[in-house]
Formats: structure tokens, sequence, C-alpha cells
């Protein structure tokens, strides 16, 4: 899907970010232009989760050197609210539970809050009442789920399936999804990636973060990054997370090894 | 009708005291001359001097209770001034004259802009017709039978009534404070529903006292007869001023066969600075009787105010198949301190009593339900239900639960559930994600947990709670 006239999104250079002290990114360099879908593999503790939560702004990381810039924009400089509200959207690996809050009100005023500031209107109970019912035929979801806390008691596919719903609710520009395929049976993995296929368009980018090339046989990527221990050590085109598969992680580190040595011989 | 509303419709006090201003203040101290001079004041029959001298000889040999988890400095009882004549409040004769912070919270409570004129004591007759529609809202309570007057008024007016029915729930030597409050009360509202009789309006006592500071040692005394049925609602969203510091208000009701009496309070009074200075302390004794079979009692509270609050409204279940509810909100931020809770005492048969309990704490404060269920041996088939939740905003405060509970009856049914939640990075982060600043979120979050309480308040009272909850955490997270 890439385009000639796809723009720049997201641009990513040097970025180092720590956790309680301990460094957890060491230079990420990574470009994403509307219109293409990206994945980020790699072994765990490769820094794919720390990354997507420094690009949200999650307050537990700092980061300590770099740049990105969301079409144009310093992203480093707004608060989490600010960056969503631009069209940045995280899927969560782990949705957290709020025990009391209605999902309808949580969409709708999540919803509004980004029309705002858009410039759209926003849409009173009732008419996003029709609206989300339409967006959660596409995710084949219970009605009744409206009505439940957010997240709370939710199967790991329910929950999954609420982040697409509000990634399909907020339109982002960029969507960069964590750990989805994670905890999903078969079903809930062809229901969640042809949701994520429908949203996907040549205005946007998705970003998606995978241990497992199993979510790339229906969603196919443009480009498949390796991360270890902090870095993006190898891209590709969608044959090399077919090439992981098979593989394993291994080989890429230790190729990556011997070139960074030879550079430094 | 709303609060904001109810508070446009005050009048003076009609009755007031007019003398000459040294004689209006009684000299700082407490004794027995001090209480005779308050009651030859108000110009009492003998039997109600004698009920004050009675609590305060017994006043005088009890001590402060030391058990409520809060702490504060010692009390100098001969400090205060226990007699003032009433005073009205300083007019102001515009908004400008308004102190910016009480009109700040008005903004933040969404009250419309000639309402929050008259809230903040800006002269009420530039703005309404106070007098006449006082005077409609007593005439429509007069046709039916109901009285609704200050306690001053009814002991002058309907001093059988009184006689009869003052302290009788809460016994002059009940406690402490309302030892205290028996020997000195001054003013506060006395309400009476005949027979058969569903009260047309929610009252408040808005209509009643607000264009006076309000007195330090309040007594209320509510009476449902027969089949009667009545909603009251005591305070107010809008923050709340006083020159006084201890507040130990007394509040008996007594609901007869059939009865049914729902009090409502939202209580927002000073809570001092940031470090707690200067903040009220709201002791108070608030206890129902539910004297006649198939009666009914329900107290809802919204607590929000004062530095420290001691405050368990109560329901004694004599009457068979009485019902008992407390719904409480408690929300303690910066240094405040709140020991709340209820008593439900199970004596007639089938009597079944409900308390939701949510604790919110913020900043530096401490917040404890302390509740009692006492289940007597007559009280076959009783059952009660309770639910104490607590919710945590940052690391520093604390939440504490004391639940005690005696069955003497081998029929009886009691459930007791607690929970303890936080606010915590994580969820305001997913809230930030999909565009939620922390406000909205921390809100969101107190109106789900609160949901259950605010269900119980009359319509308009419960939106602006809400607002007010949002408000008084304004700052306490993010």
């Amino acid at each position: 899907m890439i385009d000639q006239d796809s723009k720049v999104l997201l641009e990513v250079r040097g970025l180092r970010a720590t956790v309680n002290g301990i460094e957890i990114l060491k230079g990420i360099d990574l470009a994403v232009s509307s219109g293409e879908i990206h994945a980020i593999m790699g072994p765990n503790g490769s820094g794919k989760s720390t990354f997507a939560k420094v690009l949200a702004g999650h307050p537990a990381y700092q980061v300590t050197d770099g740049t990105v810039f969301f079409e144009g924009r310093n992203l480093l400089e707004l608060a989490p609210e600010a960056r969503a509200r631009l069209g940045v959207f995280l899927g969560f690996q782990y949705p957290i539970e709020i025990p009391g809050v209605a999902n309808s009100q949580f969409l709708r005023l999540a919803y509004n809050t980004v029309q705002t500031e858009r410039g759209k209107d926003e849409l009173d109970p009732l008419e996003f009442d029709d609206f989300v019912r339409e967006k959660m035929k596409l995710l084949e979801m219970n009605p009744d789920f409206l009505d439940r806390s957010v997240n709370e008691g939710f199967s790991g596919g329910e929950k999954k399936r609420n982040e697409i719903l509000q990634m399909a609710l907020l339109e982002p520009k960029i969507g960069i999804l964590d750990e989805t395929d994670s905890g999903l049976d078969i079903d809930a993995l062809r229901i969640v990636a042809s949701g994520v296929n429908r949203l996907a368009s040549k205005d946007n980018a998705i970003v998606l973060i995978t241990h497992y090339q199993r979510l790339l046989n229906y969603i196919t990527p443009d480009y498949v990054h390796v991360m270890d221990a902090g870095r993006i050590i190898r891209t590709g085109g969608k044959e090399l997370a077919l090439e992981l598969e098979t593989r394993g992680y291994d080989w890429v580190s230790a190729e990556y090894k011997q070139t960074a040595t030879r550079a430094t011989a | 009708m709303s609060t904001v509303l109810q508070d446009l419709v005050n009048q003076p006090y009609p009755h007031g005291f007019v003398t000459n201003i040294e004689s209006d203040v009684a000299p700082k101290g407490l004794n027995e001359d001090t209480i005779r001079l308050i009651s030859a004041k108000k110009n009492e029959p003998e039997w109600l001097l004698e009920f004050r001298l009675k609590a305060y000889r017994q006043w005088l040999g009890m001590e402060e209770p030391k058990w409520p988890n809060v702490r504060y400095p010692k009390i100098d009882f001969q400090a205060i001034s226990y007699y003032s004549a009433p005073k009205p409040k300083k007019k102001l004769n515009s908004l400008d004259e308004v102190d910016p912070e009480l009109l700040r919270t008005f903004e933040k409570l969404g009250v419309p802009m000639n309402e929050r004129a008259a809230l903040a004591g800006v002269a009420v007759d530039v703005i309404f017709d106070s007098v006449s529609v006082a005077t409609t809202y007593k005439q429509r309570l007069a046709e039916v039978g109901i009285i609704f007057c200050s306690i001053s008024e009814a002991v002058q007016q309907h001093p059988g009534l009184v006689q009869q029915y003052l302290g009788t729930v809460v016994p002059v030597g009940d406690n402490y404070y309302a030892a205290l409050n028996s020997a000195v009360f001054t003013d506060g509202s006395f309400c009476f529903i005949p027979k058969g009789v569903k009260c047309p309006m929610d009252l408040s006592t808005y209509f009643r006292i607000n264009t006076q500071e309000s007195g330090q040692f309040e007594r209320t005394l509510i009476i449902a007869e027969e089949g009667a049925s009545v909603s009251y609602l005591e305070g107010c969203t809008a923050p709340k001023f006083d020159t006084n510091q201890l507040h130990a208000a007394v509040v008996e009701l007594v609901a007869l066969d059939n009865a049914d009496i729902k009090y409502s309070t939202v209580q927002n009074w000073y809570a001092g600075d940031e470090q707690g200075v200067g903040g009220i302390y709201n002791f108070v004794t608030k206890r129902g009787l539910c004297k006649g079979v198939n009666s009914r009692i329900s107290w809802t509270q919204v607590e929000t105010g004062s530095a420290i609050t001691w405050k368990y409204p109560s329901c004694i279940l004599r009457g068979d198949n009485s019902v008992g509810e407390f719904y409480s909100v408690a929300l303690t931020n910066h240094r405040q301190q709140a020991d709340t809770g209820t008593k439900m005492i199970h004596l007639g048969k089938n009597t079944r009593s409900t308390i939701v309990s949510k604790g919110i704490s913020a900043g530096h404060s401490n917040n404890s339900y302390r509740g009692l269920v006492k289940i007597a041996p007559t009280a076959a088939g009783a059952r009660n239900y309770s639910q104490c939740d607590s919710m945590l905003i940052g690391d520093q405060c604390g939440a504490n639960t004391f639940p005690y509970i005696q069955v003497n009856n081998p029929g009886a049914q009691v459930e007791h559930e607690a929970s303890t939640s936080k606010i915590g990075e994580d969820q305001l982060f997913y809230f930030a994600q999909r565009g939620i600043g922390a406000e909205e979120a921390v809100s969101m979050i107190i109106n789900g947990f609160c949901k259950d309480v605010f269900q119980q308040l009359p319509m308009e009272f419960a939106v602006e709670a809400t607002k007010l909850l949002g408000l008084k955490l304004e700052g306490s997270v993010g």
C-alpha cells in the first residue's frame, strides 16, 4: 500500500528512554508514512512495548535522548491526551479495568473529545448509541457490552476487541497496536484482523507490535522491523516475518553484532 | 426545586431578637447561668430550661470521646460564647464585592449568574422577590397541615409537640456533644408532617436560615405521623464559611406507623487551608427512630467539607418490618479527617437495613468508616446488608473500615462487603490515551464509584454533588 503521494507521519530519531533509571530504548530510528503498515517484531524484553508507551507519553518513562516528530510536531513536548487528540492511538497489550465507569459513557467522552479537537460536532447519547452499534457489528461484539464497566470482567478477547473498537471510533492517523493478537483464539484473531484491515487506509498508518507471525497472515505489512535490546536491528519486507517464523531471532542478532563489530573494527 | 432556587427564597428570620447589642451576646464560658440566660432570652417554658440544665449536669460528668480516628487540639469550652442573637449576614451590593474564589467555585459548579449573586450574599431582594415566594411556599405547606419552622418558633407555637418528642431519640446524656448541644442549642429546624400527609415538596433548611450565620449548636426535630412521608434536604454544595469552629448539632427523626422520612445532606463546610488550619470541627449526632410498624428512615449524605467530621446518622428499628438505610459518600482531601458511618439497631421483627458507604481519600487526609449493626434478641428475621468501599487517590492518604457487628438472634442475616481501590497512574494514562484529561477522568471514575449513593439523592442535588466532588479533588491528581 505504499503510495507515491504518501507523507511522513511519524519520524523517530535516536530515541533513548529509561524506566526507574534503567535504559530500555537505546537509540531507535523509525519513519512511518501514511498508507503504510509496519510490523515490529522481536523477542520478549526487547523494548517493543516500551517503545509504544513512550510514543504515547506514558509518565513512567523518561526520554533521555532523540526526537519524535508527528506530522512535523514535536510529540515529546505534548501531554499524553494532546498526543491522542492529534491522532496517535495506542492499542494496549493489557487494557486496564475501570470499575464503575460504563463503557458507553467512556467511549462517548473519548469520541466527543477527539471530535471537538477536529472541529467537528459532538454526538449526544442517542446519536452516539446508533453510531457505536454500527461499529460494533464490524467486530461482532455483543451490544450488552456497552452497559458494562470499561474492561471489567472482560475476557482477553473482549478487551482486545474493545481496543479495536476504540480505534474505529477515534479514527487515529497512526494506530500502534501492542500485541493485539496475544490471548486471542483463532476466530477472535480473524475478527480483530479484519477490523484492522478495514481501518487501514491511504491516509493513516498502522504499527503492529507482535511476537508471532500468525497475525501477519491476516494483515500484510509493508515493512517488518526486528527489535532487540532496545534497538531496531533489521528492517525488511513481509518475507522477513516468514523467515523469522522458521529461523527464530538469534540469527538476526548474530548478524547485527557482526556488522556492528565490523563497523567498529 | 433546586437548592439554588431554595437559597433565593430566604428571608430574614421574622422573629428576630431586636434588643440592644450588649445584652445580645453572652459572656464567654459555660455555666448554669449561661443556660438560664439562653433560656430566658428565648422566652422558653420551664420544662425546656430543665431539659437544658439536666443535659448540662450530665455533660459535666462526661469526657470527650477518644475512640474516633481523628486528631485535633483540645477544645476550650470556656472560650466559646454560647449565645448571641442571630445576626444577618453582611449585605453586599454587587458581585464585585464577592470573594473571587467563591465566584470561581460557582462557575465550576455551573450556578447561573444571577443565582451566584444570591448565594454569595448580595442583597436578594434586588434580584428576586424572596418574601412572596417564601410566603407561597409556607401557605402550600400549611394547607396540608405541615408545620415547618425554626425550633425556637416551634417551642413558642407548638410547645406540646416539641415537649413530646424532643430528646426521645437522642437523650440528653447520649454522648458528650449531644449533651452539650442539649444544654446550649440556640436554634434549628422543626418539621411536623401530620397523619397521612405526603409532603408535596422537598423541604430544605435553605428556606429558613440562610440569611443568618448558622447556629453553632443546631437542633433539628422531624416527626412524621402515621402514614406520612417527607424528604428533607440539609446543606448546599456552595462552600460554607463560618466564624464558629466547633459545630455540634443534633438531629432527631421520628417515624410512626407506615411513615417514611428521607433525609439528605450535602455538607461542604470550610475544611481549612491545605494544612488544615482553620477548618470546621463537625461533631454531629443524627439519629432516627422507626417507632411504628413498616416505617422507614433513609439517610443520604455527601460529606466533603469540614476539617474534622465525626458523624454517625443512625436508625433505631423498633417497629416491626421497619427499614433503615444509610447511603454515604465521604470525601477527604488535604489534611481533612473523617470518621463517619452509621448504627443500625434492630429491635423489631423482620426489620431490614442497608448500608452503602463510599469513602474517597486524597492528599494527606484520613477517612474512616465506622459502623455498628446490632441485632437484638427480639429482632427475629432481621436482615442487614452493608457495603463499604474505599478509594485512595495518591499514596499519602489513609482509609479505614471499622465494622462492628453484634447479632443476638439466630434467625438474623447479616452481610458485609468491603473493597479498596486506587486511582492509579495506569488508569489515568488509559483515559489520557483516549484524549481524556486527568480531571475529567477522575471525575468519571469517582462518579462511577459513588453511583449507588448519588442515585439516592434528589435529582438536582445529585448533579451538583457530582460537580462538587470533581471540584474538591481539583489538583489532587496528575
